[in-house]
Parts: C-alpha cells; sequence; structure tokens
C-alpha cells in the first residue's frame, strides 16, 4: 500500500496566544505538528510494516507532505524519523492558504504519486475546519472515511474497514481503495489499527521516533517544491480577515462546601 | 439574491433536534441575502418524506425531499452529488446543515462539487458572504470573508437558536433521483451508545467527569447526578481515551461542544481542549481536589475537594431540594 500522509505545523496548542492589532502575534509561539497528523503518520506506519516497528512490507511506501514555511522541515525530519519513507515540502504560508488551495495542491501530488490511500488528521488544532480530506475526496470522486478510530485493511488490501467516531456512537464503512481516510484520537489504541499481513498490538499512542530512526532520517529525502510548480491556483476563497479573543468569562468564586455550591446553583445562578 | 439550501437529518420520522439550529442560520443567511430557505432531507423511500412535515412547518420557502433506496444510510458519497444538484437548480448561495458528524462529514465534500468556499463551525452571519467563526480551540473569534458565488458551512449548532415551528406550512416537493453511486464506498454497521438521558448537545444541565474518577464504574456516580437533574453526562478526552466511558460522550474541541445553562465538572483538569467545548455555558461549577486546576479558571463557582466526598453530599443536597420543591 503506498499512502501519502499530510502533516501541518501549528502553535503549541498549551501556549497562551497573544494578538496585534487585527492580527496573531506568532512571533514566539513554538511550533509542532498538529497532534492529528502525527496519529495519521502512526497509522500510516501500522498498516504497511510487518508487526510493531518491524520492516515496512514490500512495495509498501510512506511519503509525508506539508505545506508551509521552510521550517517545517523539522517536523517532517520528526516524522521520518518515526520511520516515513520521504517527505514532500510545498512552500506556503498559512495566511495566504485556506483549505481549498490544500485540497488541490493534494489533487496534484495524488496525481503524481498515485498513492492507494490519502491519510490525514481529522483537522488541524490551529484552524480547525475539518474539511480538507473531505474536500479533497470530493475532487478526486474518491470514497472517504473521517473521524476514523480503527481501521483495518480487508478484501486482501484492495479495502479498508474503518470505525468512525460520529454523534451517535461508531459507525463501520468499508471503503475501496484509492480512498481518502481522516483519523479521530482513538485511532491509536493498541488495537485500533490493523494490516494485511500484521495483527500486531502495538504500544499506546504515537512512536517515538528511536535512536536507529533518528538517524536513518538524516539521509531520508525531503523534496521541496512550490504551488506554482505544482501547476496549483493560489487564489483564496476563503479569507481571516479580522481575528479578537474572545469575551473574557467574569472571575468566579470558591464556594466551601457542597451546601453552599447547591445552595448558589438555585438562589443565586438560579440553574437548578 | 441567492438562496439558501440547509440540508437536515432525520431518524425514525422525525427531524434531529440537531438540525434546527441550521434552519435559524439559514433564516438569517437568506435575509442577509434576500434569498429564499430551502429545506432539503434525504432518505429511503418512505424515510425522509417521514420527517417533511415537521421540516414544512419551520418557515421554510420549500420543503424537498430526495428518496432512493440507496439513501438509506448517510455516505457523503452518495448524498454530496445531490445536495450539489439540488443547489445548482435552486440557484443556492449559500449550503450548509449543522456541524454535527453528518454535516461535517457531507457539507465539504459538497463545497468540492460546487468550487465553493467553506466557512466551519459558523458562529454568526455578519453578511451574505461574512461569517464568524471560532480557533485555536475557542481563544480566537475569527472574521472570514468568502469570495466564491456558493458558499458552504457548518453550523455550530450551541450559537443559533433552534428553530421553532409556527406560521403556514412550506410547500414539499420531490428532488428526483435516477441513480445513486457509492463510489465504492458502503455502510456496514452502527454500533449505537443507547442512553436514556438528554442528549449531550441539546441538554440544559451536563455533569461531566473527568480523569480524576480513575475507572469507568465511578461514572455510575456522575451519572447519577446528572440523572438527578435530569441532564446529559459527559466527559473529558482523558476519561474517553482510558476507555472509562464512550467517546460519543467526550466535550471538548475535537468532541462536542456544549453551552448548557449549567455545566457541572467533577474530578476535571480542565485541559485547553476541553474548555474549547464548554466554555460558553451559562453557569460552570466544577469540583476538583487540585485548586491550582485551569478549571477554576472559567467556573463560576468552585469547590475544592475530592469527588469521593463531594458526589454523596451533591446527591444528598439535590434530593433535599427537589424535595424542598415539590
Amino acid at each position: 500500500m503506498k499512502i501519502l500522509v499530510t502533516a501541518k505545523r501549528v502553535p503549541d496548542p498549551e501556549q497562551k496566544v497573544k494578538f496585534k492589532g487585527n492580527a496573531l502575534d506568532q512571533s514566539a509561539v513554538n511550533w509542532q505538528l498538529n497532534q492529528f497528523d502525527e496519529y495519521a503518520v502512526e497509522t500510516a506506519l501500522r498498516l504497511t510494516e510487518a508487526g510493531s516497528g518491524g520492516a515496512r512490507n514490500a512495495g509498501d511506501e510512506v511519503i509525508v507532505i506539508s505545506i508551509g514555511p521552510k521550517d517545517v522541515q523539522q517536523q517532517l525530519r520528526n516524522t521520518l524519523a518515526m520511520g516515513a519513507d520521504k517527505a514532500v515540502l510545498v512552500e506556503g504560508v498559512d495566511e495566504s492558504l485556506d483549505s481549498d488551495i490544500v485540497a488541490r495542491t493534494l489533487v496534484k501530488l495524488v496525481e503524481k504519486h498515485k498513492p492507494d490511500l490519502v491519510l490525514m488528521g481529522k483537522l488541524a488544532a490551529d484552524s480547525e475546519s475539518n474539511d480538507v480530506g473531505q474536500r479533497l475526496a470530493g475532487y478526486l470522486n474518491w470514497p472517504q472515511a473521517t473521524f476514523a478510530c480503527t481501521v483495518e485493511a480487508t478484501d486482501g488490501g484492495k479495502a479498508l474497514l474503518v470505525g468512525r467516531e460520529v454523534d451517535a456512537g461508531v459507525e463501520t464503512k468499508k471503503i475501496n481503495l484509492p480512498a481518502v481516510l481522516t483519523v479521530d484520537l482513538r485511532v491509536v489504541l493498541p488495537n485500533a489499527v490493523k494490516g494485511v499481513k500484521t495483527g500486531a498490538a502495538y504500544q499506546e499512542g504515537a512512536r517515538y521516533a528511536s535512536l536507529k530512526g533518528i538517524m536513518a532520517a538524516k539521509k531520508k529525502p525531503i523534496e521541496e517544491t512550490t504551488l506554482a510548480a505544482l501547476g496549483v491556483d493560489a487564489a483564496q476563497k476563503v479569507k481571516v480577515t479580522a481575528v479578537e479573543a474572545p469575551p473574557p468569562r467574569k472571575a468566579g468564586i470558591k464556594v466551601s462546601s457542597v451546601q453552599e455550591l447547591v445552595e448558589k446553583l438555585h438562589n443565586e445562578a438560579k440553574v437548578i | 439574491m441567492a438562496n439558501v439550501l440547509i440540508v437536515l437529518e432525520h431518524a425514525d420520522g422525525h427531524l434531529r433536534t440537531a438540525s434546527l439550529p441550521a434552519v435559524t442560520f439559514g433564516k438569517q443567511a437568506a435575509e442577509k441575502s434576500g434569498g429564499s430557505l430551502t429545506l432539503l432531507l434525504l432518505g429511503a423511500h418512505g424515510k425522509a418524506s417521514a420527517a417533511a412535515d415537521e421540516a414544512s412547518k419551520l418557515g421554510a420557502g420549500e420543503v424537498l425531499v430526495a428518496e432512493h433506496a440507496g439513501l438509506e444510510h448517510f455516505l457523503a458519497e452518495t448524498y454530496a452529488p445531490i445536495v450539489a444538484q439540488v443547489a445548482k437548480e435552486k440557484g443556492a448561495g449559500v449550503v450548509a446543515a449543522t456541524g454535527t458528524s453528518f454535516g461535517k462529514d457531507l457539507v465539504p465534500r459538497i463545497a468540492a462539487m460546487l468550487d465553493a468556499g467553506m466557512v466551519a463551525d459558523a458562529t454568526a452571519v455578519l453578511g451574505p458572504k461574512t461569517f464568524r467563526r471560532a480557533m485555536m480551540a475557542g481563544n480566537v473569534i475569527a472574521t472570514v470573508e468568502v469570495s466564491t458565488n456558493v458558499v458552504a458551512a457548518t453550523v455550530r449548532q450551541t450559537e443559533f437558536a433552534p428553530a421553532q415551528p409556527g406560521g403556514a406550512a412550506s410547500p414539499i416537493g420531490k428532488v428526483a433521483v435516477a441513480a445513486v453511486d457509492a463510489r465504492g464506498a458502503s455502510f456496514v454497521s452502527l454500533s449505537a451508545s443507547k442512553s436514556e438521558r438528554p442528549e449531550l448537545t441539546e441538554a440544559k444541565i451536563v455533569v461531566s467527569g473527568g480523569r480524576g474518577m480513575r475507572e469507568g464504574k465511578n461514572f455510575e456516580q456522575v451519572a447519577a447526578v446528572a440523572d438527578l437533574l435530569g441532564g446529559a453526562m459527559g466527559a473529558s478526552r482523558a476519561a474517553c481515551d482510558a476507555g472509562m466511558v464512550p467517546n460519543d460522550l467526550q466535550v471538548g474541541q475535537t468532541g462536542k461542544v456544549v453551552a448548557p445553562q449549567l455545566y457541572v465538572a467533577i474530578a476535571l483538569s480542565g485541559a485547553i481542549q476541553h474548555l474549547a467545548g464548554m466554555k460558553g455555558s451559562k453557569v460552570i461549577a466544577a469540583i476538583n481536589k487540585d485548586p491550582e486546576a485551569p478549571i477554576f479558571q472559567v467556573a463560576d463557582y468552585g469547590l475544592v475537594g475530592t469527588w469521593e466526598q463531594a458526589i454523596p453530599q451533591l446527591i444528598e443536597e439535590i434530593k433535599k431540594l427537589k424535595a424542598a420543591q415539590r
């Protein structure tokens, strides 16, 4: 199975957001790989290797793609250290991109690399649009499975059986390959992903890069390209014209007992 | 002038209440653009039309029903082309649905088919093509402008009041569906979580437990508080990840966004991504043994203490209150 995985760098979600007038001040941001994308890389590795940390199945390949500034090399290098085979960096800055440009860039890369599967995090923790995978599937007219919590190769590797986290519970959907898959949080549980050849159980969470992996990653290629070179129209369909902080909640109080809590909720807040 | 098309969800012959805020969004969008509002339901023969009567009472210009045996189970692959087709026929400038797992799966695929810019999780309609939405775990409110002829949107359920029935009934029409093509996708099964409690996103009171509850069976006590208050039960990501409760109870940036009258957080630290899903609640009460827990920064009423001590007392006090109210 040949898999394209997308990886976006996002500001550390634990850092306080700073504003500069009508825009975000990202001068002191710690950039990191979007957690959902890290899980997507882990999912791709599990689908293509013989057991935990084992060798890549013959003919299988994991290519990680990022659209961002040159600095994203760092995050891409990390995914190579986890075990991905190679990476593609498409130069671009967030402010002049939107979900549609990203999706159409991926269309071009799909045409070039002809993968069996495009694997993505269900959303990026900064823009939270949760739409690129679905849009890409729409452009390609491929089947899609979003919010995956379990993934199992079936039909001799020609299809995936995907458990999807939906509002009502967990839905199982089958998608023939080629397809687009977006992953949710629980996909990194030990038994969540099963390849064709292995039913190996994994550690919980995405793997850390081993020292050997880090050394190997130095020799793996990161291909650099641009939107223009790929022939992508860079006109934005959606523009963020202003950002602001939400109104703060007014400071609350500490109560000293459960009795006082219930009394306040009843008499003061009048909510019970 | 551009018209507005809203896709509604239904089950067992009734509209899902989650869809009602999208109708309100649709009315606002239609007003801004001077167009008319069309509501669309899709499903197997007889299934979508069973819920169309309810939809016809919501004050839309028209209700359309698209039925075909191949539409029994929702698949973005089969639904998106039909919605896109109807949008073209109706001259829709806005196509939207509530941002449930259905809407989030479906709408972006429609956007691709209509070459539309998309607004995800819209929280306000500012103009025909200008909207507001939250980003970065609710810490940024963005104003976004769409430059395409068609705007695709998912609607944040908690930010628009549910549309109420009233007025003259809208005419109900049928969409001819010749064939459906699932593009190699198929629905296999749904393992639904069964609960007698109100839906998390619609409940007036939500009682949530966090990692501090330690194991699944302790959530019975969180549930007991929720039941006593007639509320829904929620949980933090940590509790869901640990398998204490099913994933569909997760409140947060990546789970469900709730905005009840009262949110009670028990043994829940309040990670940023959790706060993103509940800080729109009218009143927040928190019980946590750690006085430094971030949840206290958003809580209107905070009690420092263990759940082991607090929950039994809470149950007793609420019972007393309920008895006094009778």
